[in-house]
């Protein structure tokens, strides 16, 4: 396998290679074939009824005894059109792609958890898949039943359970509330005793979507960490992630899925540069132009949501020195009802470089709307952010805390260095954000 | 070789081996278990030894379920009881002292009780089982197992409540001074054959339900219903005395008639009605198969959508 030397640089790679005992988890993990995943020609097809749909029986009945002729409008959608690939035993894959290109599609077909409509995959070993953190978990219950409870989910029998029951509870650091129902733990705590039951699931294959980003900084190393140790023991990984920087520290190989399909396949260099230059195209624009099906509800609708340059022109392209403009528009249907526009803006790498919205806004700030229809505009200045793909996701919230309409990276638009700032610099500059910062520099006379 | 497993063999060299799940069996090497994902046949449902290797779930939902039931409640497994106590009582007021039904030589409060015993044993059955996929949706969603195990593992919840009920029956019996005949050993096939029948029509309505919610509504009506279609508060010969044939059909053609009936004369014997007609039990016990196997095939070929429309 000639894509594992580009494998990233694991801190250990530079301690000699010790003969003896890992000769012999090599041969456990080498026999007979070497294939784990065999992934052949998946496609997965949805319908989707373009009326409304009806989850209730005399609806259905109803509508088809008015319209008997009619058949609804349906549209096939294929989430996974012909997905192949191989992975190995032993090897750390990651899948990538932008949302909807099928990610959580092949990891829940993967998992068995949807059926594919054509194709087949064989997993040769024992499979874990952990779609999220906690599965199963039950506030009601006690933090050691919930460790059975969730292992059981999980695919764990009783006794496996008991003896790791010990090495679940000291990872987790809750042996202090065992006995306590998890609705009274704190988030952290309900989340590191959740991962700490996945974490001692011991599959041959483990099947991880983006469970990563729970919890704080320090909890999310710890799963990286926790990651590492497995993949270290030979088990095959099959990893989903937006946070290009985790893909990076785990996996040797990447898989990059566009609309279904199998865009790229390889090193994980290869693949993740590959990723960040065919986002390139940008979508500067989306719009609505019947209210009745725009995202929102009844009380509030987004109706258009673009990026503006400085002349006041949608566009995905922008300069480094010039300011950005996001703007939305959305009509309001009720009065009175507190509204806030915000937007949250992603670069390439799915790291969220902010966040942004109008509380402090004076007249316009966490304040109640009358019906009819609103431009809310937010412009990020010129020599702010690095060159590089971003997205943005277009959010309204209601009475502050509730999110109404959250389109994720709806937008998405490219900085073009134009030389600014760089004075005769002519390298690549590092850094999320090149803001134009005052400098002063004094001469100080001794 | 792969660089990543050498680097990682020596980064974990002093880590145990991985623990394999087949400790037991060592022979069993990652290779034998192979999964193979693809579009399954519906009939696979009649497989049922996936269900066994997963047995350890099916009991940590069950007692998952039975811990829930009663946390928090003052007056705990009680409840079990209150149930039917509560219905024997109406029964005994409406038909035996106000509508004045003869239930033989049994005090009727204690002859309305086995009809409401049975009525739960199937109600129980049909109510959990039908509402376990749609209350488990967050398993759906997220998990694999045999779906089967939701409903299954509904059946372990409604034996506990059950075995309790069993127990009380017991002492009314005593109570009443009612010999204990040899017809009560027959009394678990009775409650298998109400289960039966109550899982089949469980994993219909529940296998429509995950489409359509409101099947739940109408089962809730119909079991209201069903309640006075079946001879659960009175004995059939009374019922068939009083009312004209259009009516009669309807104890006639429901299987739990003949359910209901056997399982008085199997606690009571011949002091209250007597043996159901050999004909009707083999009805019975038919349909209850029929309807399981029906039930099975459906969820089957239903199961496939659950995960994609829940």
């Amino acid at each position: 396998m000639s894509s594992n030397i580009l494998s990233p640089v694991s801190p250990v790679s530079s301690v000699p290679p010790v003969p003896s005992d890992n000769g012999v988890a090599r041969s456990k993990v080498q026999r007979k074939s070497d294939t784990a995943i065999e992934v052949s020609n998946i496609a997965k097809c949805y319908t989707i009824l373009h009326e409304e749909r009806q989850t209730s029986f005399t609806q259905a009945a109803l509508s088809k005894a008015r319209n008997p002729f009619q058949r609804p409008e349906k549209e096939v959608f294929w989430a996974l059109n012909g997905v192949s690939f191989e992975v190995n035993r032993g090897e750390v894959v990651g899948i990538i792609g932008r949302n909807g290109a099928g990610k959580s599609t092949l990891l829940k077909v993967l998992s068995r958890i949807t059926e594919p409509t054509r194709g087949t995959a064989k997993l040769h070993g024992r499979v874990g898949s952990l779609l999220e953190v906690g599965t199963g978990f039950h506030p009601e219950l006690t933090g050691r039943e919930n460790v059975f409870l969730n292992g059981a989910v999980l695919g764990m029998n009783r006794q496996e359970i008991e003896r790791q029951f010990d090495a679940i509870v000291d990872f987790s650091g809750t042996e202090k509330f065992l006995d306590t129902p998890v609705k009274r733990y704190s988030s952290g705590m309900y989340v590191r005793l959740a991962f700490a039951v996945a974490a001692h699931l011991n599959p041959e294959i483990l099947i991880v979507d983006e469970v990563l980003a729970v919890g704080d900084g320090d909890f999310q190393r710890k799963c990286l960490g926790k990651m590492k140790d497995v993949a270290s023991q030979g088990r095959t990984i099959l990893f989903v992630s937006h946070a290009m920087a985790s893909i990076q520290q785990l996996c040797s190989r990447c898989v990059y899925l566009e609309k279904g399909k199998v865009r790229a396949d390889g090193p994980t260099a290869y693949v993740i540069e590959e990723y960040i230059s065919s986002g390139a195209e940008g979508v500067a624009e989306a719009a609505w132009d019947d209210l009745q099906t725009a995202p929102g509800n009844e009380v509030v609708r987004l109706i258009g949501t673009r990026v503006v340059d400085c002349k006041g022109k949608v566009s995905a392209e922008h300069k480094l020195s010039d300011p950005i403009t996001l703007e939305m528009e959305f009509v309001v249907t009720r009065p009175g009802i507190l509204f806030s526009p915000v937007f949250h803006i992603y670069n390439s790498y799915h790291v969220c470089v902010f966040h942004t919205t109008n509380w402090t806004d004076p007249v316009w700030g966490e304040r109640e709307y009358e019906p009819g229809t609103y431009r809310a505009q937010v412009t990020v200045p010129g020599e702010w952010l690095n060159e590089g793909g971003y997205s943005a996701t277009p959010i309204i919230t209601r009475d502050t805390n509730n999110v109404l309409i959250k389109l994720d990276e709806c937008l998405s638009f490219n900085v073009n260095d134009d030389g600014a700032g760089r004075g005769s610099f002519a390298g690549p500059i590092i850094g999320v954000l090149r803001p134009a910062l005052p400098w002063t520099v004094t001469p100080v006379r001794e | 070789m792969s660089l990543v497993t050498e680097t990682t063999a020596v980064a974990d060299a002093p880590s145990p081996p991985l623990p394999s799940r087949s400790a037991g069996s060592g022979a069993a090497a990652p290779e034998d278990r192979v999964t193979v994902i693809g579009p399954k046949s519906p009939w696979a449902i009649f497989d049922l030894r996936e269900v066994w290797q997963y047995r350890d779930l099916l009991l940590a939902l069950a007692e998952r379920d039975t811990k829930l039931r009663y946390r928090q409640t003052a007056l705990g497994p009680i409840w079990v009881l209150l149930q039917p106590l509560i219905a024997s009582g109406v029964f005994a007021v409406v038909f035996g002292k106000i509508a004045k039904l003869s239930s033989g030589s049994i005090p009727y409060f204690l002859f309305a009780y086995v009809g409401a015993l049975g009525w739960n044993a199937f109600q129980v059955t049909l109510n959990r089982s039908s509402g376990s996929l749609v209350s488990n949706a967050h398993l759906v969603a997220k998990v694999y197992f045999p779906r089967l195990i939701l409903p299954l593992s509904t059946l372990l919840t409604a034996l506990i409540d059950l075995g309790v009920s069993l127990g009380l029956l017991a002492i009314l019996l005593l109570v009443n001074h009612i010999p204990f005949g040899t017809g009560l050993l027959l009394i678990p096939v009775w409650l298998l054959l109400f289960m039966t029948l109550g899982l089949g029509v469980g994993l219909i309505t529940g296998s429509l339900m995950v489409t359509y919610r409101d099947i739940g509504q109408i089962q809730g009506v119909l079991i209201q219903f069903g309640q006075y279609a079946t001879p659960v508060g009175f004995s059939v010969a009374q019922i068939l005395e009083r009312t004209s044939q259009k009516f009669a059909i309807l104890f006639t053609i429901n299987p739990l008639t003949y359910l209901i009936e056997g399982l008085r004369w199997s606690v009571f014997g011949n002091l209250s009605g007597g043996a159901p007609s050999p004909a009707g039990v083999a009805y019975a016990a038919a349909m209850s198969v029929l309807i399981l196997f029906f039930g099975m095939a459906l969820f089957g070929r239903e199961e496939r959508r659950f995960a994609d429309v829940i």
